[in-house]
């Protein structure tokens, strides 16, 4: 049968499950429902699974997309309830279908960044956070693959942003790149963090919320 | 989740393995509950979910309608950190309820160096740590598992101590605590009650004196309390739980595998090993319930490795026919499973081939001694040429990777013995030239030694331990010997070892020693990473006792040893005259050849070894 793509919300104490740790999950939520997964055929045969964008350790999600392929025929619209009787808590199955659309095409992702202050969210904070992204540039510092630090302008990565108090946090409604390269929405945080150290937050929440093509459509 | 616990959380290393909500987590409803247990293993979650005790207690006690048991492991330095800084208490994972509002807060100990965790986690959950200053009936602090059968270090902390397998009796313990709530039992009243089920040791119902030499004068019991405290077992494994529904981690753990219990106790009486004494008598699963169980565990799980565990599972009598089943079911499945513990004989050897898929990892044996003569001393009943012939089949069969484990400082060890594992891994080169198949890809040969720690309950625990001069000699002696570029020789750090010797067979004077370790800073001393001997060694020098006493002491056959309360059915005639015979060097035949009348068969009414 051809790849199938899973949509599954990640929510929970289940956000503090790793990347890897995940993909063993899946390998054998998959089994314990009866699922066989194809394997690669080299000498070190694995399942072939592959998350579309990693989701990083404590963030939560309600738009992962799973990338496998099986061996014989799959119901896919029962197949969401199916694995979710074998799930550990917080993650949970809701969509099913054959990939058509190749992981390359996913541009945006959507998500909600919430800048938490205990003291409450002061006018002043918003204002001076709105004035930040409302800049040309802005440089922070990140960590590169090789573990040194370099500095970055997220700028361009950022297609859209929209603020709101609510309560003791400041929420971004953000639009970033997914990938190549993407934009960890985590960032837009440090960003505050880096250039307005008094308007630290003093707790970060990430959640993200959809995936999107380059046209702004949705992305399945 | 505690909002306090997720501002940490993203600062501590593997979060994963603080939040719970795993699959097959068991949940109940509060109101639906009248006891709860935390179950405490002392240790790290990625050890103690390895742990298959563990998980079989928790499906027990959660198979007790009214009763909740919920896990809790001792926190990594960072989290613990992290915890005490923010004010949070020690929490059981599937609640995260603080283990203070326990009803019973029990820990499985299966290794001393463990202790001070347990005062630390008693200390992050805000318990008192003594026993005396609990005068309420919750919570109960209790412990069990092997190193209990000496549980005198730990006899000021905990309320009582369960002897022998918990299967039994947990659920007889738990029963009584209900009824003891319910009625509003004092905490004295419930304590003497237990000491009546059989395996309950309740420390405060015995008082200790000593002589002026530091040795143990008497042991009485207060308010008719038993004489002996005769650990339990389970009689039938066939009957008896088996945990094929189990937690699933979603984080790596040790063990991340099924592990499928074949059997427990064994034949061989090794006369330094705890575990084959206290376990005896030999109880085995039938092959088709193993198989059974096993077949289950894989499905419910998703896991794609097996394990068989035992203390010796070559010596498991259906194994061939076992492995034949699950063999088939295991390729069907793509299931790789495993074999542990293998005695260097033909008919494993045979076994592991056969099993052996694909990459050829490591083989592991345990001559445990360099000559023929101290092997038959401790009764390791494995001859050299044994263990060349597997050796042989190994290399021949692809195999380039062996290692082999030893002990110094066992008992009668001399400087030929400990030459002769130089000899033995020459040998063993010798033996790979002779019979690999690829020499292009090389061999390598890894020789370990462990610095013997004597153990209650077994044929030397009247020994002393070597000193560590002695142990740093033999160490440097081996060394030398060893020149081959192919063999690599790795020996054991001292200093734990030394302390191990300390409190596998300390009184409980030894108390004060562990709670100003831990109050030095002693937290998860199973770690080298946090192990730290000068904080022991200045707690002994402020209660005026010295280890050496404890560890490297020999004791008299007269001597009234600390844990000699405490019975696992072998007798001390029987333990002495096994010490005798090691001297002599004279082995003992296995259980199923002849019985050798150590005294477990009561258990089994006069008939044991059915396997």
């Amino acid at each position: 049968m051809a790849k199938l793509r899973l949509l599954f919300r990640k929510e929970g104490r289940t956000v503090y499950i790793s990347h890897l740790d995940l993909l063993r999950t899946f390998q054998r939520v998959f089994l314990r429902e009866g699922l066989v997964l194809r394997h690669s055929q080299g000498f070190h045969p694995h399942p072939l699974l592959s998350f579309a964008l990693p989701l990083p350790v404590g963030q939560s999600s309600d738009c992962e997309l799973l990338d496998f392929e099986v061996d014989g025929q799959v119901d896919c619209a029962a197949l969401p309830e199916n694995l979710n009787r074998f799930m550990p808590e917080g993650i949970v199955a809701v969509d099913c279908w054959e990939a058509v659309r190749p992981i390359r095409e996913l541009d945006a992702l959507r998500c909600r960044v919430e800048l938490i202050y205990d003291g409450g969210v002061t006018p002043e904070t918003v204002q001076a956070v709105q004035d930040l992204f409302a800049r040309q540039e802005i440089v922070i510092q990140k960590r590169t693959k090789r573990k040194a630090m370099a500095d970055v302008d997220i700028r361009p990565l950022i297609r859209s942003l929209a603020f709101a108090a609510e309560g003791d946090a400041l929420c971004i409604d953000a639009t970033v790149a997914a990938q190549n390269p993407g934009l960890n929405p985590a960032l837009l945080a440090v960003a505050v963090e880096t250039c307005l150290p008094e308007h630290a937050p003093d707790f970060v929440r990430v959640q993200r919320l959809s995936l999107m093509d380059g046209q702004e459509m949705p992305f399945r | 989740m505690d909002k306090r616990l997720e501002r940490i959380l993203p600062r501590v290393q593997k979060p994963a393995r603080y939040v719970g909500g795993e699959y097959n987590e068991i949940k109940k409803d509060k109101k639906d509950v009248e006891l709860r247990v935390a179950f405490c293993f002392p240790d790290t979650y990625e050890i103690g979910m390895s742990n298959l005790g563990f998980r079989i207690l928790y499906g027990i006690m959660n198979n007790m309608p009214g009763v909740w048991c919920e896990r809790v492991f001792a926190p990594w330095g960072d989290m613990e950190e992290e915890l005490r800084k923010a004010d949070i208490p020690l929490y059981a994972l599937e609640s995260g309820d603080p283990i203070g509002d326990f009803d019973v807060v029990a820990f499985s100990v299966g290794y001393e160096m463990a202790y001070p965790a347990i005062l630390n986690m008693l200390d992050l959950g805000g318990i008192p740590l003594h026993a005396s200053q609990r005068t309420e009936l919750a919570p109960l602090v209790i412990a069990g598992g092997t190193a209990m059968y000496n549980a005198e270090p730990l006899a000021d902390f905990i309320d009582l101590a369960l002897i022998g397998e918990g299967e039994d009796e947990v659920p007889e313990l738990l029963e009584l605590y209900r009824r003891a709530k319910r009625e509003g039992w004092t905490k004295s009243r419930f304590l003497r009650a237990a000491a009546d089920i059989q395996g309950v040791y309740v420390p405060s119902l015995y008082d200790v004196t000593y002589n002026d030499d530091g040795t143990v004068r008497a042991i009485t019991p207060l308010d008719g309390a038993p004489a002996k405290v005769y650990k339990r077992v389970v009689h039938d494994m066939d009957k008896s739980y088996f945990p094929a529904k189990t937690i699933v981690p979603s984080t790596e753990v040790v063990h991340d595998r099924v592990t499928l219990e074949l059997f427990r106790g064994c034949i061989r009486g090794c006369r330094f090993c705890q575990a084959g004494y206290v376990y005896r008598p030999v109880r085995c699963r039938s092959r088709e319930q193993a198989f059974q169980y096993g077949v289950e565990a894989c499905k419910d799980s998703g896991y794609q490795e097996m394990t068989l565990s035992s203390l010796s599972t070559s010596d498991y009598p259906g194994l061939v026919g076992l492995c034949d089943d699950l063999e088939q079911f295991c390729r069907e499945s793509h299931v790789n499973l495993s074999l542990p513990s293998l005695r260097a004989d033909n008919f494993s050897m045979d076994l592991m081939q056969r099993l052996q898929r694909g990459r050829k990892a490591g083989l592991t044996f345990a001559p445990e001694a360099g000559t023929q003569r101290l092997r038959d001393a401790i009764n390791k009943n494995l001859t050299e040429e044994d263990l060349h012939q597997s050796l042989r089949t190994a290399f021949s069969g692809g195999w380039n990777a062996v290692k082999l484990y030893f002990m110094l400082g066992l008992p009668t060890e001399t400087d030929e013995d400990v030459l002769a594992i130089a000899e033995m891994a020459n040998h063993a080169l010798h033996t790979w030239r002779e019979s690999a198949t690829n020499k292009n890809r090389g061999v390598r040969i890894t020789v370990s030694t462990s610095w013997f720690v004597p153990k209650p309950f077994t044929a030397f625990q009247w020994e002393g331990q070597i000193t560590r001069e002695e142990y740093e000699r033999r160490v440097k002696l081996l060394r030398n010997a060893i020149t081959a570029k192919a063999v690599t020789y790795n020996w054991h750090d001292g200093d734990t070892s030394f302390l191990e010797a300390v409190l596998a067979r300390g009184d409980r004077r030894l108390g004060k020693v562990l709670e100003l370790a831990f109050r030095k800073g002693a937290h998860l001393d199973a770690w080298s990473e946090y192990f730290d001997l000068s904080r022991w060694e200045e707690a002994f020098a402020e209660c005026g006792l010295d280890p050496a006493f404890y560890a490297n002491r020999v004791r008299s056959q007269e001597e009234i040893l600390p844990w000699s309360v405490i019975s696992c059915y072998v007798s001390d005639k029987y333990l002495w005259h096994q010490r005798e015979l090691a001297y002599q060097s004279v082995p003992t035949p296995d259980c199923r050849t002849q019985c050798s009348g150590c005294g477990a068969n009561v258990v089994e009414g006069g008939e044991c070894s059915r396997g």
